[in-house]
Parts: structure tokens; C-alpha cells; sequence
């Protein structure tokens, strides 16, 4: 049989660190990068008789989320702990919640595989504490625990099976990354960890019942989660091929193998022994509360997309491309506002910047120049300083060492030609070197301008003025 | 005069008059420490030099005429800076806790030297405080005896006069329990009124701290010290602060007194029995309005109490894992290997039972059948409180079914043991306040205690009630403990 007559099917559980500035039960600060262990407090390393007290921005946080992807927010709601031994988990259980998660039933709309739109339902959201960190020490042999991030608020993300493909996954995940970053309660920046994903995977065959699923860990790129899953289908369908029984089990996806580690089965899974945390109260929220944060949030991107199209006259595609990312659109704002040239910020992101980044593996949160820069290359260009061509040699300056445009220009030289003279003494200059094309041209081979203005644009390295090479060629050929 | 024989309230007149320094009076304590600790055995660490220093600064900025310069004695298992808190047990022999109990912080602020920390049940689980790891406490009325558990450091300790006061813990009845096989004044207080932070958990739902002391209005007094909402343990309520001293009016006219029948049963001893009659006929002489009524629920309670306990006990003792402090075995190769030597080295049998029983009832599969039903049952019993404080003010019983046993009598015999908390853990269960007086004594000399049990933030019902019964019968008066060694 053929994989086409296979399903996959996806589900994801998203951990994101919430960027509150202090932690969920204690108010160790949240900072990333600190020296180890100076974050800490007799409360997230759990010294005897230290008891949690809840971050009330954590619940703020949360319910933001739910209201983002269209929860419904739980009056009642409470925290449970999660018991088992790990030197990273410092109070032996982990402070989470269990049957009365904050937030459920909610939905995030994604495009499908054939461009369609389509609902993955979120089952819930809860929030729950962050471990600390093993650091292995080299020299020594052993671990070092660090508890820096012990305590550090997480929201987890629980999607229902609703994902059909490794594309759709990836859709997902950055549908739900750039939510998050909308509404400003987590950076989502994967390479600190502070946006994380296990995926859930089975297969089966069409118009037969859900396989069993297998859970992935272990993947710290958007990348890896699309080669996790490809891999894991492929895993799967050969192995009900070959008539086995997939066996439900946790996985540990290795990046540089490209292939998954069975961490542990079913029958070593681990039974946490949750029960309600006795040392914190039930979470009440009232409706005005409640009312008073959906009023608080900020524009989703379906709106900004909406505005983008009716507003500034971008295309879907565009629009979709910009909105789908928060620094992406928030930097297309910034940027159109100073220049009024909405559609060239938006080529500017969407072709050469988004390559880049690709090339360098950037987030675009990571893009090191500002704004400002790129919409002073904007009007640089606009004004005829340089040309489009110079302004690509200015974005590989703002990548390697962000400065103003309008410097980097000065440093190297790369002011355009523009002086009509200047211009006349080139096209001359090559009309005289290239006969045979002046005689092509005046033969009927239009062609043949294209190849002048191009030696010329080449003995100028790029500087001069084109519209005004063009004009002056075509002046000079005419007689 | 022997100062030590004062409570707290004649400690203040004569600072008041300047009869007494501060200095002379803990001097006196460490004295008699000194003398008798040999043979009561009360305190985990005794800090003379610390709370010498603290009475000379306190006499030097001269009295303030509330708690400046009176010292105290604290149960093992409040944190402390500087000092250790070992819980009486081996895997915190040697732990000095960097922050201070809330209540803890509240003594010092009063500027009260602390003269120890006393000894306990090992994290405060036991009825008779042999299972500390650190050393036999001996019943002040009988060294033979038993001080009672898990506070029987605190108990023995005032009792002996070795401390004025002391503060103690109580889960299941470790204050109340020990207060009364000690003859000395114990009170839970009402589940949320003193702040739990810096106490080393035992059952997060259950824990109280409270005062142990020799008289009600000392009892009242060290109350109004340490109640109080706490920003650091949000199961503390945020309340209006009471006087409780001014509670103490010695007048029970009319005051409706409910005697649950349950509670006079198989397995309470005729003599307590008879003794809290007694002490029913002394209320009704005083005016009081004495029914009986019914506590069917707590028969339940027990059970109840050991599956909550033990099941929040396994959970808040997992920290205890030999990885950031207290015991670490010696020799492990692997993470699970350190984590299993140095629990089972580090704890002594009644903790591991415990962690080994709580664990069961909160295993999947077991969970509804034990923990779930339990919170069900636990609802129960709340509820039929209340309907008795519908009916009346206090509630009167025993505090334990015996006078104190024999050291090394029930050890063998967990189960006994726990039943020693029979008439306590219902108290705790249903997070109501509870009072433990000295009503008599047995044929052989050992103090009999009466419970007085009032609704949720009604302390000053019970002081009340509790100071009156004592201003009749003056049982400090005629009953002193003798250290018999029979």
C-alpha cells in the first residue's frame, strides 16, 4: 500500500514562557542569560516551610491567551501538583493544573494544505511552573542543577488531533507564536526555550479509525518539528506495513540523526499522583475581570491583516506573509509610517529580508536593524540617492553592522550618479566600446539597450542613475 | 519567689515594677534548662549565649510593657535563622534555614529571646515524640512517661518550667494532645489564622501553629502575637485583628455547651470520663447551658485524617531528596540510587509509613477509592460542625482517650499510637479551633485534659470559656509536676 493511503494525523502541546518579570509563586526575576542560581529564593528552590504565593499577571497572562484563540476562560479554576523526582524539579512536584484548567475549548484558524481555511480546536490552556536546568559539567563528570528558571511562569497549549500534515503543523505553531507575541505575554523565542512543542503523531488508514499516537520531544526548531514528523510518519506507515502494532511511547526526536530514541513505553510511564495544591487557594475570577482584559487586548492579526488589504491597498498574499509574524508586521508599520511607502517595506521584508534570515536561520525577531533604517533605504531610494541595486549592498551592511543608511552610503561611496553630464561622458563612453550593439540596435534588436545600460551600470559599479541612463541612451541612439 | 514557677502575665508585672530584669529572668530559665533538661530531655538546641544577648539588649532599651525581654521556646520544626531546625529528624540534623517562620519573625520582632528549639516527633508525626531522631522526651509528671506528640518538646518543656511559653504545631492534635498529657494550656487555632510560612509542612491542609503555655490568658496573649494574615501564605486569612486577652471575662452565664456523646465511648478511659463530668457539673455551676448533642461524622474522622495527611505528607516531604540540602548518602552511583539512600537513610520508619501509605492513596486507580472519598467524607464533617454551632457556642470532650502511657508502650504499635489521636483530628478536619486544658488528674498523679472546640474564628468563645473553667478550678495550684521516676 502507499502512503497516499495513509492519514496522518497531528496533535501539539505547546509550552510558552510567559513574560512576566517576576516568577509564578515567588518574585525571583524571569530574566534569561542570568549567572546561575542568582535568580533564586527560599520559595523556587523549596526550602522547608516556603510556600507559593500565585503571580496574579500569570492568570492576566493566561486569560489573554484563552481569549486569544477563542477559549472560554473558567470561573473556577484551581492548581494541582504534579509529583515526581527530577534534581531540576526542586519541590519534587510541579505546580500545574489537572481538571480545572483556566481556559478551554477554544480554536485558531490556519490555512489547510490546499489553501483553505480551517479550525484546529485547542482542548486547554493551563499555566504551570518551569523546572530548573541540568547543566553537565565536563570536568567534573557529574550535573550541575540550576533554578534560575525554576519557577519561571510556562502556559501549556493543548491542540486537539486536528492537524493532517507537517505543513499544517508548522502553520499552526507559528499562527500560535505570533498570537502570543500580539498579545504580548510571551517572546516565543524557541532558541531560549522559551517556546517549546511535543508533537503527538499516529497514522491510519483512510476511513479507518485514529491510530495510536506516539509522542516526540526533544524539538527545538520549527524546522526539526516538520522532519520530526515526516520521519515519524514514515516510521509509522512502514511499520503497519510490515503488519506490527504501533505501541504508544514517548519519543525523543535527535536532530543531528534526523531520526526518534524511545525514551519510554507505556508501561514505565510515570503515574504523577496529582492531587489539589493545599497551599493555594482556588482561583475565582468574576466577569468583569474577565471583560476588562478582552477589552485590553490589542489588534489580532486577522485585523491588521483585514486593514493591510482595504487600508494600504497590499495584496492577500502580502498581507497574510506580514501579519502571520508580529515583528514582521510590527516593523512594516513602523517603517511605512516614516516612509509613506507601504509596498516597498513590504518587498523589502518579504524578499530580500526574509531570504536572509533564512539563509542566516533568523527569526524574524532577530532582524538587528530598526525600523528607522529601513525606511530611511526606502526613501533613498525613492529620492534617487541610490539606486535598488546599491540597496541591497546597504542591507547586507544593516545585517553585518547595523548603522544609517545614509552613513554607510557616505562610508563607501555608493551615492548615485545623477548628474546629467556625468551620465552623458558613460553613455558615450560605452556607445564608442560597443559598436556592434548600437549597429543591433538600430537593426530592430531592442534587446541590445538592456545589454548598453548594463555595461554601463557595471563600469559605474552600480551607481548611476538607470531611469537616467536609459533616457540618455535612448537619446544618443536616436541620433 | 522561683521565677520560673511565673506565667508570661505575673512575668509582666514584674518587669512592669522593675522587680525583674529580663536578663534575671532568662538567666532563671537557663538555670533551671541547666538543671533539668538532664531529665526531661525537651530541647533539640539550647541557646544560652543568644538569648542572654537578646535579654541585655531588651533590659537595656528597657521594657515596653508588652512581650520585650520574655523569652520563649520554639518547636523544631519553625524555621529559625542562625539556629537549626531539624524537625528531630536525620535528614535535617544539620539544616539551618536561610529565612525565618513568619512567626518566628513576629517573637523577634516582640524582641523575645529564644531559648531553644524543642524536641518532636520527627516532622511532627507521632503522639508521643519517640519517633524523634534526636532524643526521648520524658512526661514532667512521670519521667517514665510520655509527653504526648508530636509538640512534646513544647509541652514537657513548659510543664517543666524549662521555657514561659513556647510555640508548638498542630496537625492532628500535636499541640492539644501533649498540652493535655503535660498539663499545660495548648490551642489550635482555626485553620488560616496564623500564617504557615517558614513552619515545615507536614499536611499543608491540616498544619496550625499555635501557642503552648500554663495559663489561658498567657494562651490568649501569645494568640494575639502571632494570629494574624500573612502575604506569604495566602491560605491565611485577612481579618480584623482581635484582642483575645480581652475576650477572657470569666463569665460563662448561658453560654450553651454541647457534649457530643461520641466522644465518651469504648475506648476512652473511665477516668477521663469521669473527670470531664465533673468538669460538666463545674460549667452548669457556672451557669452555663450543658446538651447533650452528636458527632456521628467523626467517627470517620480518623480514616479521614490519615489518608489527607499522609497523602499531602508524601508530596511535601519529596523535597527532602539529598539533592540541595539536608542528608546525602554517602555512597551512590546513580541519580536513583542517591535519591532511595538518602530517603531511606535520612527518615525514620513512621515517616516513611506514612510517605509509603499517602503515596498509595494518591495512585491512579486508588485515587477515588481513598483520597477523592476522603475530601467527600471531609466535607461532611465540616458540615456537621456547623450545624452544631447552629446550636452551640463550644463543644466539650476529652483530649486523649488515656492519660499519658508508657515511653516504649504503643511504639511497637502504630495503630494504637494513631488512636491516641482520636478525639483531636476531627478538629482538624473540619479547620476548626480547639483548646486543650488541664480539667484533673488520673489515681496515679497524671494530668487529664478537657477540649474545648469553637467555631471557625470564634477563639475568644473558647479562651473564654476556658479561662473561666480554669479560674474555678486553679489546677496550677494544686497539681505541680513532681518527675516522679516510678
Amino acid at each position: 500500500m502507499a502512503n497516499e493511503d495513509y492519514e496522518l494525523v497531528v496533535g501539539l502541546e505547546v509550552h510558552a514562557e510567559l513574560s512576566t518579570k517576576t516568577k509564578i509563586f515567588c518574585s525571583c526575576s524571569t530574566e534569561f542569560g542570568a549567572d546561575a542560581n542568582t535568580h533564586i529564593c527560599p520559595i523556587c528552590t523549596a526550602m522547608p516551610g516556603a510556600l507559593p504565593v500565585l503571580n496574579e499577571k500569570v492568570v492576566e497572562y493566561a486569560v489573554k491567551a484563552g481569549l486569544a484563540t477563542n477559549c472560554s476562560i473558567s470561573r473556577d479554576s484551581k492548581n494541582d501538583r504534579k509529583n515526581y523526582f527530577y534534581p531540576d524539579l526542586p519541590k519534587s512536584y510541579q505546580i500545574s493544573q489537572f481538571d480545572k484548567p483556566l481556559c478551554e475549548n477554544g480554536y485558531i484558524e490556519i490555512e489547510d494544505d490546499f489553501g483553505k481555511t480551517k479550525k484546529v480546536r485547542i482542548l486547554r490552556i493551563h499555566i504551570e511552573e518551569d523546572a530548573g536546568k541540568l547543566n553537565h559539567n565536563e570536568f567534573t563528570g557529574g550535573s550541575l542543577v540550576d533554578l534560575n528558571r525554576a519557577g519561571v511562569p510556562l502556559i501549556e497549549i493543548v491542540s486537539e488531533p486536528d492537524i493532517r500534515s507537517s505543513a499544517e503543523a508548522d502553520r499552526y505553531l507559528k499562527k500560535l507564536k505570533s498570537i502570543l507575541q500580539y498579545i504580548e505575554v510571551s517572546d516565543c523565542k524557541m532558541q531560549e526555550g522559551s517556546f517549546r512543542a511535543d508533537v503527538n503523531v499516529s497514522v491510519h488508514k483512510k476511513d479507518k479509525p485514529f491510530g495510536t499516537r506516539c509522542e516526540m520531544k526533544n524539538m527545538n526548531s520549527f524546522k526539526s518539528i516538520q522532519r520530526a514528523i515526516e520521519y515519524e510518519k514514515e516510521r509509522q506507515i512502514n511499520e503497519v506495513e510490515k503488519g506490527n502494532v504501533i505501541t504508544q511511547e514517548t519519543l525523543r526526536w535527535d536532530d543531528f540523526e534526523g531520526r526518534t530514541f524511545q525514551m519510554r513505553d507505556k508501561e514505565d510511564a510515570q503515574d504523577y499522583r496529582y492531587f489539589p495544591e493545599p497551599d493555594l487557594v482556588a482561583i475565582r475570577l468574576s466577569d468583569e475581570y474577565i471583560d476588562n482584559i478582552k477589552k485590553s487586548l490589542p489588534e489580532m492579526p486577522e485585523s491588521r491583516k483585514q486593514r493591510y488589504i482595504k487600508d494600504l491597498g497590499l495584496s492577500e498574499k502580502d498581507a497574510n506573509f506580514l501579519t502571520n509574524s508580529k515583528a514582521y508586521s510590527d516593523i512594516f508599520e513602523k517603517a511605512g509610517t516614516i516612509c509613506k511607502n507601504y509596498k516597498a517595506v513590504c518587498n523589502w521584508l518579504n524578499s530580500d529580508i526574509a531570504r536572509i534570515l533564512n539563509e542566516k536561520e533568523l527569526e524574524p525577531e532577530q532582524i538587528p536593524f530598526s525600523a528607522e533604517n529601513l525606511a530611511e533605504l526606502v526613501t533613498l531610494i525613492d529620492n534617487g540617492t541610490i539606486s535598488s541595486s546599491i540597496g541591497k549592498k546597504v542591507l547586507d551592511e544593516l545585517f553585518e553592522n547595523p548603522r544609517e543608511p545614509k552613513k554607510i552610503i557616505e562610508e563607501k561611496g555608493w551615492v548615485q550618479i545623477s548628474d546629467e553630464n556625468a551620465i552623458k561622458e558613460i553613455v558615450l563612453k560605452i556607445l564608442k566600446e560597443n559598436e556592434q550593439s548600437v549597429l543591433d540596435y538600430k537593426a530592430g534588436k531592442d534587446r541590445a539597450l538592456g545589454f548598453l545600460v548594463g555595461q554601463a551600470m557595471k563600469e559605474t559599479k552600480g551607481k548611476a542613475n538607470p531611469k537616467m541612463l536609459n533616457e540618455m541612451f535612448l537619446e544618443e541612439l536616436k541620433k | 519567689m522561683d521565677i520560673t514557677e511565673l506565667t508570661v502575665h505575673e512575668l509582666q508585672d514584674k518587669l512592669n515594677n522593675k522587680e525583674l530584669t529580663s536578663e534575671q529572668i532568662t538567666k532563671a530559665y537557663i538555670d533551671r534548662i541547666n538543671e533539668k533538661e538532664k531529665d526531661v530531655g525537651a530541647f533539640v538546641t539550647v541557646c544560652e549565649n543568644e538569648a542572654l544577648n537578646e535579654a541585655k539588649k531588651a533590659d537595656a532599651e528597657g521594657y515596653n510593657g508588652a512581650f520585650k525581654g520574655i523569652p520563649i521556646g520554639i518547636k523544631d520544626n519553625l524555621n529559625t535563622t542562625g539556629i537549626k531546625t531539624t524537625c528531630s529528624s536525620k535528614m535535617l540534623e544539620n539544616f539551618v534555614s536561610p529565612y525565618d517562620a513568619t512567626v518566628v519573625e513576629k517573637v523577634k520582632q516582640e524582641g523575645m529571646p529564644i531559648l531553644g528549639k524543642l524536641n518532636m516527633d520527627e516532622f511532627a508525626m507521632g503522639s508521643s515524640t519517640e519517633n524523634s531522631y534526636i532524643k526521648v522526651t520524658h512526661n514532667p509528671w512521670n519521667l517514665n512517661k510520655v509527653p504526648g506528640g508530636s509538640s512534646g518538646g513544647s509541652a514537657a518543656a513548659v510543664s517543666a518550667n524549662l521555657v514561659p511559653w513556647a510555640l508548638g504545631s498542630d496537625t492532628g492534635g500535636s499541640i492539644r494532645q501533649p498540652a493535655s498529657l503535660c498539663g499545660v494550656v495548648g490551642l489550635k487555632p482555626t485553620y488560616g489564622l496564623v500564617s504557615r510560612y517558614g513552619l515545615v509542612a507536614f499536611a499543608s491542609s491540616l498544619d496550625q501553629v499555635g501557642p503552648i503555655t500554663k495559663d489561658v490568658k498567657d494562651c490568649a496573649m501569645l494568640l494575639n502575637i502571632i494570629a494574624g494574615h500573612d502575604e506569604k501564605d495566602t491560605t491565611s486569612y485577612d481579618r480584623p485583628k482581635v484582642d483575645y486577652c480581652k475576650a477572657l471575662k470569666n463569665d460563662v452565664k448561658g453560654l450553651k455547651i454541647g457534649v457530643p456523646v461520641e466522644f465518651f465511648g469504648e475506648g476512652i478511659n473511665e477516668e477521663v470520663k469521669a473527670k470531664l463530668r465533673q468538669a460538666i457539673e463545674v460549667y452548669k455551676e457556672l451557669g452555663a447551658i450543658v446538651e447533650e448533642c452528636s458527632l456521628n461524622a467523626s467517627e470517620y474522622a480518623l480514616a479521614t485524617y490519615y489518608i489527607i495527611a499522609c497523602a499531602e505528607a508524601s508530596s511535601n516531604l519529596g523535597r527532602f531528596d539529598g539533592i540541595r540540602y539536608g542528608y546525602r548518602a554517602k555512597d551512590f552511583t546513580t541519580l536513583k540510587e542517591l535519591y532511595t539512600k538518602s530517603r531511606t537513610e535520612g527518615f525514620g520508619d513512621e515517616v516513611k509509613r506514612r510517605i509509603i501509605l499517602g503515596t498509595y492513596v494518591l495512585s491512579s486507580g486508588y485515587y477515588d477509592a481513598y483520597y477523592k472519598k476522603a475530601q467527600k467524607v471531609r466535607t461532611y464533617v465540616k458540615k456537621q460542625f456547623d450545624e452544631q454551632f447552629k446550636k452551640y457556642d463550644v463543644l466539650l470532650t476529652p483530649v486523649s482517650p488515656t492519660t499519658a502511657f508508657n515511653i516504649g508502650e504503643k511504639k511497637e504499635n502504630p495503630l494504637e499510637m494513631y488512636l491516641a489521636d482520636i478525639c483531636t483530628v476531627s478538629i482538624n478536619i473540619a479547620s476548626v479551633p480547639a483548646i486543650s486544658i488541664p480539667c484533673g488528674v488520673d489515681k496515679k498523679g497524671l494530668p487529664i485534659g478537657m477540649q474545648l472546640i469553637g467555631d471557625r474564628f470564634n477563639e475568644e468563645t473558647i479562651l473564654n470559656a476556658a479561662y473561666t473553667f480554669e479560674q474555678k478550678i486553679k489546677f496550677r495550684e494544686n497539681y505541680k509536676p513532681e518527675f516522679k521516676k516510678d
